[in-house]
């Protein structure tokens, strides 16, 4: 058998009531990658972060280099070798990559010898061919660069155990191509990489072995040349055998519910970010709104929902001119939205479920009357909801930033998905979360379209976008690209039409 | 229900502890100074609970605490700083003088509660105001209530001082004319000064609890104050319940000022407040303005109050030792980061400072 890099046995790790891991063993072979596959919750970053040092308190016992160790914070892991690239990455924008590469070194003298740092960065970058001039200011960098960064900032700690979370969530297809190089280059070299995913394509590619989690604890390690097919390892996932194709009856468009005419909005900056939009959703379709992030999307979405002024153009909603409506006013005519950013807009962390189940409905009757809130009913509301749309919780009376990201997601579809909407806007719907999570959102959001809602979504996942779509509009610099039905659309049109390649009359 | 009062019970275990501190080294401090520090405690406690006359003193001073503390967190619930209680507390006891002195021929239970009014009128408008500013020019609660504390009190003092409010009675020290019979609290605890007034902040928790947590209002106050974003993103008017939540502080406040008035001084002098709009400030904290939380605390901080001056006259320990105490409690309880950083890693993060800059736990 191969030498371990690192063991770890019987793992737990409780947040309060919730167990996010249960006695977990994990062999890691010395210059694998191996995979971490699980559902969202299933407990692969807690589980990462405790080997990371980032909770100072776990149950059970790691081993790294065959000796016993206690890691209490990142300090001891990074000295022991161990690197891990986050979700969010851990950079400081308004530096430059070498002064983030340098920071928190041990032999940091009381100059910094940046230039040299910069040099030894250089190199570094050339032998992995990924190239970051270290002197650019990290804010000025890609999502995909700043990851290199993160990666050779691990390697320029020479890391021996590099811990990836879900690196490949925020990478366009070239950029993940790159990534499964320097994977490959870092296992020739006999370093160890752990790859946290919930994509199964890319394991099968990239992963030697791949230990499966379910539920806090794992259900198997398995060879992946030794996977019978994607099916078996999802439903080890998952713990039932899942459909991977979603089923969808044709679209059966009814009146049109809203229509956009020459829309015009300016971003933060105070800059042009969507102009002359027009398009038009009916009842019972699914409009998917396709575009690399940072087009226009949220910003569009944000006058649909009220949030933000519109500077030309009218929106209509159910035939009525609802330009300048308020939100509230919004609301009215039966919006539901699925915010891009749960965190910031959809969710109150350390509010409990119940009361982030109300957030948009608490006026409405049975609620609420004469200004009275009617926790009898919310809480066996709140209860039926938690049961039926799989939120895993102990109790609804749990605070809400105890969840997992996918439970947190899938209570607030929940909450816009009850409000039986006319108008559905979902944004990301299901980014970060897994299989299991994500094909049941995406039911409920054909459900709602078969019980006649006009459906807008946003998404950069092409996947997503042609599954669900009856037609997908393409945006580009906060323009309209032109419509595609779901028929029409295929990776390469939409590819072209995303880079702001018009398609020419009659090709 | 939208409150956990075990949750609410549990979070007293931590502020005990920094009040057993807070003891401790004021103990060591009086020891230092040269005083009988067993004497001074056990006098401290005899003047808060030694006996009926003592236990009426500590619900005297915790009236207007509650109310304070209850103002703090109203705005605390609702995103805002409200340093502005000590002003308000003034300018709604301004206004119970004036209606609690000028204002005849009512039966007492009417007049009372027309002070009432009055006060929670007068503090809520200087809250208002503070919501105003804040929502129409972007001004800082944080300065606003500081600077119009500042005006309340200059206001007080032309007030004590000047035709058409100040006392006219000959011979009457700077103040304003007594409160009449009528509008005067009962005492509720025979032989001590205890009024009603304990009653009314009672009933003030159980309010802000209800408004809080039971109405829709109040969950669109505690949204807010917890994220913005969502406020907005559910169509809740930022403004309207910022507003809304520094009028109710302020009348809060105000509801401290002229219970004061009403239930123990009956005349409006300058700087009668001893404070309390200050204090309240730290209740609120110590009890992490939850509704239990800020009644437990007040106990804790009338008991100071009331023993601090016992303590003087028994153990000839200046009643000023007791801001001393009563600041430590709140340095404490509001740096329970620095207890857990002690309790965790701290030790060893100091150890690593302390050896050379060159560390050897590398593999």
């Amino acid at each position: 058998m191969t030498e371990c890099i690192l063991r770890m046995r019987q793992i737990t790790k409780r947040f309060g009531e919730v167990i996010a891991n249960s006695e977990v063993n994990l062999d890691v072979e010395k210059g694998e990658a191996h995979a971490l596959l699980g559902e969202n919750g299933a407990g692969k970053s807690t589980l990462m972060n405790c080997l990371y040092g980032m909770y100072d308190s776990y149950e059970g016992e790691i081993y790294f280099d065959g000796k016993l160790e206690r890691v209490s914070d990142p300090k001891r892991a990074i000295a022991l070798g161990i690197g891990m690239v986050h979700q969010h990455f851990m950079l400081i924008p308004v530096l430059t990559v070498v002064e983030n590469v340098v920071l928190g070194l041990k032999d940091n003298k009381e100059l910094l010898d940046l230039r040299g740092a910069a040099d030894k960065f250089e190199r570094l970058g050339k032998k992995y061919n990924m190239v970051i001039d270290p002197w650019a200011r990290v804010e000025t960098l890609s999502v995909g660069q700043q990851q290199r960064v993160e990666i050779l900032k691990a390697l320029y700690r020479d890391a021996r155990l590099l811990i990836l979370d879900e690196p490949t969530a925020v990478l366009t297809p070239g950029e993940i191509e790159g990534l499964f190089e320097m994977i490959a280059a870092l296992k020739n070299e006999g370093r160890t990489v752990i790859f946290i995913s919930h994509k199964l394509n890319e394991i099968m590619r990239v992963c030697d072995r791949c230990t499966v989690l379910r539920q806090g604890r794992v259900e198997a390690t398995v060879r992946v040349d030794e996977v019978r097919d994607r099916e078996h390892l999802a439903a080890l996932m998952v713990g039932r055998e899942v459909e991977l194709q979603t089923v969808k009856a044709p679209c059966q468009p009814g009146e049109e519910r809203l229509v956009v005419e020459h829309l015009a909005a300016l971003n933060d900056l105070g800059l042009p970010a969507v102009r002359d939009m027009s398009f038009a959703i009916r009842g019972g379709e699914i409009l998917g709104i396709c575009g690399v992030d940072g087009n226009g999307q949220s910003e569009m979405v944000q006058c649909l929902t009220g949030l933000r002024r519109t500077t030309g153009g009218r929106i209509l909603i159910g035939g009525k001119d609802a330009t300048g409506y308020s939100v509230r006013q919004i609301l009215r005519e039966g919006l539901s939205h699925i915010p891009e950013d749960r965190h910031k807009f959809g969710m109150i962390g350390a509010m409990n479920i119940e009361e982030n189940f109300i957030l948009v409905s608490y006026r409405e009757e049975l609620y609420s009357r004469r200004g009275l809130l009617n926790w009898r009913w919310i809480g066996k509301h709140s209860a039926s909801l938690v049961d039926s749309y799989n939120v895993k919780t102990p109790t609804a009376k749990e605070e809400a930033k105890n969840l997992s990201g996918g439970n947190q997601q899938k209570m607030v579809v929940a909450r816009e998905l009850d409000r039986g909407p006319k108008l559905l806007i979902a944004v990301h719907p299901s980014r970060g979360l897994d299989i299991g999570a994500t094909k049941y959102i995406q039911s409920q959001i054909i459900k709602q379209r078969d019980n006649g809602a006009a459906v807008m979504m946003v998404s950069t996942e092409l996947d997503e976008l042609m599954e669900l779509s009856d037609r997908i509009l393409v945006m580009y610099e906060g323009e309209n690209m032109g419509v595609l039905t779901q028929g029409e659309a295929t990776r390469e049109k939409l590819g072209a039409l995303m880079a702001g390649i018009r398609a020419r009359p009659g090709a | 229900m939208g409150i956990n009062v075990k949750k609410g019970l549990r979070s007293v275990g931590f502020p005990l502890l920094s009040i057993l501190v807070a003891l401790f080294l004021g103990g060591i401090i009086l020891a230092l100074m040269g005083y009988d520090v067993g004497a001074a405690y056990a006098s401290q406690f005899k003047g808060a609970f030694g006996d009926a006359n003592a236990i009426g003193e500590t619900m005297v001073q915790m009236v207007p605490l509650i109310f304070c503390a209850l103002s703090y967190a109203v705005a605390y619930r609702c995103g805002l700083i409200n340093l502005g209680a000590e002003g308000q507390l003034y300018i709604g006891a301004i206004l119970g003088a004036l209606v609690g002195a000028r204002v005849q021929g009512l039966p007492p239970a009417a007049h009372i509660l027309l002070c009432l009014v009055a006060g929670f009128v007068g503090g809520g408008l200087m809250g208002c105001l503070v919501g105003a500013l804040k929502t129409r020019f972007g001004a800082s609660e944080l300065i606003t209530t500081i600077m119009l504390n500042y005006i309340a009190m200059e206001f007080v003092a032309w007030c004590v001082n000047n035709v058409p409010f100040k006392d006219l009675t000959p011979g009457a020290a700077p103040r304003m004319p007594a409160v009449l019979a009528s509008a005067r609290l009962p005492i509720i605890l025979p032989g001590t000064r205890l009024h009603l007034g304990i009653v009314l902040a009672v009933v003030g928790i159980a309010g802000y609890y209800f408004f809080m947590w039971r109405t829709t209002r109040g969950y669109e106050m505690r949204v807010i104050g917890m994220n913005q974003n969502a406020g907005r993103y559910s169509g809740m008017n930022i403004r309207a319940n910022s507003v809304l939540a520094m009028t109710i502080a302020g009348g809060y406040a105000g509801l401290a000022g002229v219970t004061q008035i009403i239930g123990l001084q009956f005349f409006l002098t300058e700087g009668f407040s001893n404070n309390f709009g200050f204090s309240g400030i730290a209740v609120a904290l110590l009890g992490s303005c939850h509704p239990v939380g800020i009644g437990v605390s007040a106990i804790l901080f009338g008991a100071l109050n009331a023993g601090g001056n016992k303590m003087q006259l028994l153990a000839s320990v200046p009643a000023a030792s007791i801001y001393m105490i009563q600041g430590m409690i709140i340095l404490f309880a509001i740096s329970r980061e620095l207890f857990l950083w002690f309790g965790k890693g701290g030790g060893r993060v100091l150890a690593l400072a302390r050896r050379p800059a060159k560390d050897g736990g590398g593999a």
